[in-house]
C-alpha cells in the first residue's frame, strides 16, 4: 500500500447528501442523481461507488468487492466493514468488473425480504431519456435509462431477479459522480 | 445543544436507519425492523418519525412539522424546535409549499405535495393486523403469504353490523397490490392522497421498531368491497374561518351551551386562504 487516500471531506454532511441522492434514486428508479461531494477513492473505484460505500457500509455490513487491494484497504479503513470472501454472504457487493450472478447473491426470505444484498455496480456511463424502458413503483409512466457498460446478459438476470419479488437483490448503478438505482420491483424492457 | 452530532443521532445509528429506509423503499409497504434508539421524548410522541427525519435531513432542507394538521400544537412546536437546535443550518417553515421534509402526526396537508418532498409519518402501531392477530410471528407469516382474509372479514363484519365500514381513521391500504399497510392514524379522508403521490412517503414507529415506505407514483388502494366501495369521510360543513368546503374539518366546542363550529384541521391551508380573502377584500 502506497499511502491511503482520504474518505469524505466532511463525513457527516457528505454522508447525508450521498444518502439523499441514493434515496431519491431508489425512490425514482432510472432517474440519474449527481452526488454533490463524492470522495476520490483509489482506482478503479469511481467517486460515486466510493461515496455510496462510505455512506452506507460499516462494521455491521460484510462487503464483497472485486476492485483490488487498494480499494479493499480503503473501504476497510474508512467504512470499517468486514470484507467477505464469498459474494453470497455479503450485504453489499461492489463490482467494477463482471459482477457475480444476481442469483448467487442473498435475496432475503419471504418473511424477511429486506435481508437481501445490495449490488453496487460500477458502469461506464448513465444517461436518462434513451435506452431501457423502466416501469414499476416510483415511476409515473415510464423512465428511460441508458447504461453504458452493463454486464452481458444483465436484463435476463434482472427478469429472474424481479420474478422473486418481494424478495430479490437491489442494484445501485454508479458512473463517475452519478448514481441511479434499480430496486427489485422495477421491470426493464430493452429500448 | 452543543456537543451533539448533526440531527442528534450518531452516524452509526443514521447509517443503520438509512440502510433500512432504502430496503423499505425497495419493498413498498413492507415493515422493516430497525434498532430504535431512546430519544429525548417519550414513546408515543413521535420517536419513530423523529429518527427517520434525523436520518434524512441535511443542512439544505426546510422542515415542516404538523400535529393533526396544525403547525402550532405542542408536539409540532417541540419537534420543530428540537431540530432547529440540533441541526444547524436547517430552516423550518409552516408552509407546505416551501417544505422539503414534512414530519406529520395523523394528517396529510391539503396543499398537494410535489416531487422532491419527503413525508415522514409518525406511526404508533405499524401492524395493520394487530387487533386481529396479536402474535407478531403470525402476522409476519400472513404478510409473507399476502393472506389478508382476516382484514376482509373484519370489514365485512363492520358492514353487516353498521351498514358501512366503521374505521374513520387508520383505514388499511394495499400498497402496490402486495402488502397490507397501516397508513398511520390519518383520517380516511386523507387515504386517497397517498395514491400515486409525487412525494416520497416514509413511516417510522419508534416503540414498535419498524419503518416502512411508499415510493412516489405507487398504487395505494384503500381496502373495500365491489358493492361497498371505500368512501372517505368528511364532516358535512364549511370552515367557519376560511369558508373551505373541501378541507378536512375539526369540530370545536365554543361554549357550554352546545355551541360548536367547524374549522380546517390544516392551519397552513386555512391561514393562507384567510390571508388571501383579506387581500381580496382590501
Amino acid at each position: 500500500m502506497t499511502g491511503l487516500l482520504p474518505g469524505f471531506a466532511d463525513p457527516v454532511v457528505d454522508a447525508q447528501s450521498t444518502f439523499r441522492a441514493v434515496l431519491e434514486a431508489m425512490a425514482r428508479p432510472g432517474r440519474v442523481q449527481r452526488l454533490p461531494a463524492p470522495p476520490a477513492p483509489p482506482a478503479p473505484l469511481s467517486p460515486a461507488a466510493g461515496a455510496v460505500l462510505l455512506a452506507l457500509a460499516d462494521g455491521e455490513t460484510p462487503l464483497w468487492l472485486d476492485a483490488g487491494a487498494d480499494a479493499s484497504e480503503w473501504a476497510r479503513f474508512h467504512a470499517g466493514c468486514p470484507v467477505a470472501a464469498d459474494a453470497g454472504g455479503a450485504e453489499f457487493v461492489l463490482a467494477v468488473g463482471t459482477p457475480p450472478a444476481l442469483s448467487a447473491l442473498e435475496a432475503g426470505t419471504d418473511e424477511d425480504p429486506h435481508r437481501s444484498a445490495t449490488l453496487i455496480l460500477q458502469v461506464a456511463a448513465l444517461e436518462e431519456g434513451t435506452g431501457w424502458r423502466l416501469t414499476g413503483p416510483g415511476i409515473e409512466h415510464e423512465h428511460r435509462l441508458h447504461v453504458t457498460g452493463a454486464p452481458d446478459g444483465f436484463l435476463a438476470q434482472w427478469a429472474a431477479n424481479r420474478a422473486l419479488s418481494p424478495r430479490g437483490v437491489d442494484v445501485i448503478l454508479c458512473a463517475g459522480d452519478r448514481v441511479a438505482a434499480l430496486p427489485r420491483g422495477t421491470s426493464i424492457k430493452e429500448g | 445543544m452543543s456537543g451533539y452530532n448533526f440531527a442528534y443521532l450518531d452516524e452509526g445509528t443514521k447509517r443503520m436507519i438509512r440502510r433500512a429506509l432504502l430496503k423499505a423503499v425497495a419493498v413498498p409497504g413492507f415493515q422493516v425492523p430497525f434498532g430504535s434508539r431512546e430519544m429525548p421524548l417519550p414513546y408515543g410522541w413521535g420517536t419513530g418519525g423523529i429518527q427517520v427525519t434525523a436520518a434524512v435531513i441535511g443542512p439544505d432542507d426546510t422542515l415542516k412539522v404538523i400535529d393533526q394538521g396544525a403547525d402550532d400544537t405542542t408536539n409540532a412546536v417541540s419537534i420543530r424546535r428540537f431540530f432547529a437546535r440540533v441541526a444547524p443550518g436547517l430552516r423550518t417553515t409552516e408552509s407546505t409549499a416551501e417544505a422539503t421534509v414534512i414530519q406529520t402526526r395523523h394528517r396529510i396537508p391539503e396543499t398537494p405535495l410535489r416531487e422532491g418532498q419527503v413525508m415522514v409519518y409518525q406511526v404508533p402501531q405499524p401492524e395493520p393486523l394487530f387487533r386481529l392477530e396479536p402474535r407478531r410471528a403470525e402476522t409476519r407469516r400472513l404478510h409473507a403469504l399476502a393472506d389478508y382474509g382476516l382484514m376482509q372479514v373484519k370489514l365485512y363484519e363492520d358492514i353487516a353490523r353498521h351498514g358501512r365500514v366503521a374505521s374513520s381513521y387508520d383505514h388499511p391500504v394495499m400498497v402496490g397490490d402486495r402488502y397490507l399497510m397501516s397508513p398511520s392514524p390519518i383520517p380516511s379522508f386523507d387515504n386517497p392522497k397517498m395514491h400515486m403521490s409525487p412525494a416520497l412517503q416514509l413511516f417510522g414507529a419508534g416503540r414498535e421498531r419498524r419503518l416502512y415506505a411508499v415510493p412516489p407514483y405507487t398504487a395505494v388502494r384503500s381496502l373495500d368491497f365491489e358493492d361497498h366501495p371505500f368512501v372517505p369521510l368528511r364532516a358535512n360543513g364549511r370552515c367557519t374561518l376560511c369558508g373551505s368546503g373541501e378541507s378536512y374539518l375539526d369540530e370545536v366546542v365554543t361554549d357550554d351551551r352546545g355551541g360548536r363550529m367547524f374549522v380546517c384541521s390544516d392551519t397552513d391551508y386555512c391561514g393562507t386562504r384567510q390571508a388571501r380573502m383579506k387581500e381580496a377584500a382590501e
